[in-house]
């Protein structure tokens, strides 16, 4: 089922959780709400399973008017970040609940709810653990009893609110490619929010990234990472080093280097921003021309497969690089050594972009 | 290592670093007991100690009589009600302030708590104030025949009025802390209102309305100023316990008066095994939360 989400808007008081935004979500789809806390997300996840009502604006499931239809009514799965089980309901309850609350005449029959309940304990791998609490639970498998309890109602929508904050980075990771498997086989229409790039980059199909209750951009996760609509995107998105410059004609001069930006050709003197990911810096010992730039070598740091070098330019400004450790090896450097850094991908912003 | 041992031999008894030496400690668990004993344990014995002082049958006649029989069938039948009445307020009023937010919240908070602040004399002359023969709708309520003060729904008005917030100032801070996720997880899930509320919400907070249920019907039963303003005072009629104990206490009945106490002091020690029990599960109740987030 399609989600559209038309021109929404909601306010807490003062605080403008959302304005105006505009969204469809594919039938099918697995979707990441992309932001930092307070960018609205959560809200906007939460107007779409109708806890919450917009101040402004529509929400059509399958392009039928949903905005003001009940919550019970929406047929939505909704997994929240802090599980919600029912603590004094074992994991079978906890499952069959959205079941046994149906009206006696659409109820299922007892063996039928057994049955179901025993398919999805299968699902998630605790089959063992049907008569535990929740609180004798590992977090791992409280968010997986939480997310069979939610598809136990066969929703036509599953909306995940940080489902794997609250877990450590091992069983988050784990989850992560478990939840990418599971959409494959079942393919319900999915929209999960979390602030973790990564997490985002490698479950979801599609990546809407938000700040203050705005989307900044949406499209693929190779998208939204290689071509970062605004500065704010490429900020969000992965390590990366800022200068401060000017463009003239197609010409950046920046950090002491000079980049050349053909987008920008038609622009007279503006000040502007560079971009570049710290794996998008070459460190060399020649300087081939003038986009390299002089640098020295602060510090060095292994991080497993990477190598992150602190540069300081010679106009003062400090620079991340991530070398691969091969590649790093090779050069061998030493701190306090004179380098020359050459950016292999500037993205250039120009001021009316600024933040 | 050696230094290790020697720090231990401290607090050697109950295993921790930080101790005071063993005779301060003796002096302060002395103190506290002795001030137990003069201020609780001395006059609950005494209580009974009077009670009997006559024997087992003067006790037993006391309790016979028929004013003192009818003061605790009144004393029964007003908390029979008030805690009925006060149990659904408490639980509606803590669900709206726990689980909702809007306008007045902070007002109505305050206006729970209100019964704590005032004074429960003054509590009574509201009610008098208000039904009593001088009051605003004295003049009514004599024309078409109802009695509401020196009678038995005054009686209970009081004692609704004072006993209000037990419930809902109980399971305010519990609610509160449960948060909504279950309530709105059952909701999306297809629940009912009244289906959240009985099978999520309440077996949540089943304890902490246990707690309030027994707190709110104790002062119920043991209520005296606000009741004994709207009472009368009519014998045999509109006496509840407390009243009548009083009232034999200052006719020299000393034994009867005594006799009609130790009820009193006896539903008291019930209410603290319960409450006991009843706070041991909340306890429960709140780690097990603590295990889930």
């Amino acid at each position: 089922m399609s989600i559209e989400i038309e021109g929404v808007s909601k306010n807490f008081g003062q605080f403008a959780a959302l304005s105006e935004v505009d969204l469809i979500v594919p039938s099918g789809e697995l979707v990441a709400l992309l932001g930092p806390s307070g960018s609205g997300k959560t809200t906007l996840l939460r107007i779409i399973a109708g806890l919450e009502l917009p101040d402004t604006g529509r929400i059509l499931f399958n392009g039928e008017e949903t905005t003001k239809r009940d919550v019970r009514e929406r047929h939505v799965g909704f997994v929240f970040q802090h599980y919600a089980l029912f603590r004094h309901m074992t994991v079978f309850e906890n499952i069959a609940f959205g079941l046994t609350v149906q009206p006696r005449k659409s109820r299922l029959k007892k063996a039928d709810i057994r049955d179901k309940v025993f398919t999805l304990l299968k699902l998630i791998q605790l089959e063992q653990l049907w008569d535990r609490y929740p609180a004798q639970l590992s977090g791992g498998q409280r968010q997986r009893v939480a997310l069979a309890r939610a598809l136990a109602v066969e929703p036509q929508v599953l909306l995940l609110d940080e489902p794997f904050g609250a877990l450590d980075a091992k069983v988050r990771l784990e989850l992560r490619r478990w939840l990418r498997r599971l959409h494959d086989e079942i393919h319900v229409t999915s929209v999960f929010v979390t602030h973790d790039q990564e997490e985002a980059l490698e479950v979801a199909n599609r990546i809407v990234v938000m700040s203050q209750g705005k989307i900044e951009q949406q499209g693929t996760p190779t998208e939204v990472y290689d071509r970062p609509a605004t500065p704010f995107v490429f900020d969000f998105l992965g390590n990366v080093n800022l200068f401060q410059g000017r463009v003239h004609e197609g010409m950046a001069q920046m950090g002491g280097m000079e980049i050349s930006s053909p987008e920008h050709a038609a622009t007279n003197n503006v000040s502007a921003v560079g971009y570049v990911r710290s794996h998008d810096i070459e460190i060399e010992r020649l300087s081939l021309d003038a986009s390299s730039v002089q640098a020295e070598v602060r510090y060095i740091l292994s991080v497993g497969p990477l190598v992150r070098v602190d540069l300081e330019l010679s106009g003062g400004e400090g620079v991340e690089v991530d070398l691969p450790r091969d590649v790093a090896d090779k050069l061998d450097l030493q701190v306090g050594e004179k380098v020359f850094a050459r950016p292999r991908k500037v993205r250039i912003f120009t001021d009316d972009y600024q933040i | 290592m050696h230094v290790a041992k020697g720090f231990r031999k401290k607090g050697e008894k109950d295993g921790s670093q930080v101790s005071e030496p063993a005779a301060v400690r003796f002096l302060l668990i002395c103190a506290a007991l002795a001030f137990l004993a003069l201020f609780l344990l001395l006059p609950l014995a005494a209580v009974f100690a009077e009670a009997f002082a006559k024997g087992w049958e003067a006790y037993l006649a006391a309790l016979h009589e028929p004013d003192t029989l009818s003061a605790i069938w009144l004393t029964l039948l007003t908390a029979a009600i008030c805690v009925p009445i006060n149990l659904f307020f408490g639980i509606v009023a803590a669900w709206a302030i726990a689980k909702f937010s809007f306008r007045g919240k902070s007002l109505l908070i305050t206006l729970i708590d209100l019964p704590f602040s005032v004074s429960p004399v003054v509590s009574g002359l509201i009610y008098v104030l208000i039904f009593g023969l001088q009051g605003w709708l004295g003049p009514w309520l004599q024309a078409h025949d109802i009695k509401i003060i020196f009678a038995v729904p005054g009686i209970v008005l009081a004692t609704v009025f004072v006993t209000f917030p037990f419930v809902a100032r109980e399971l305010i801070p519990l609610m509160e802390s449960q948060g909504r996720d279950e309530e709105e997880a059952a909701l999306i899930l297809g629940a009912s209102g009244l289906q959240t509320f009985f099978r999520v919400t309440f077996p949540n907070i089943k304890w902490g309305v246990l707690y309030g249920v027994i707190l709110c019907n104790a002062r119920a039963m043991g209520e005296f100023g606000a009741v004994s303003v709207v009472s009368g005072h009519v014998r045999g009629s509109t006496n509840t316990i407390p009243l009548q104990v009083e009232i034999l206490y200052n006719e020299y009945s000393y034994a009867a008066a005594f006799a009609v106490a130790s009820l009193l002091a006896l539903l008291a020690l019930v209410t603290l095994v319960l409450k006991t029990v009843a706070e041991w599960k909340i306890q429960q109740g709140l780690s097990i939360n603590e295990g889930e987030r």
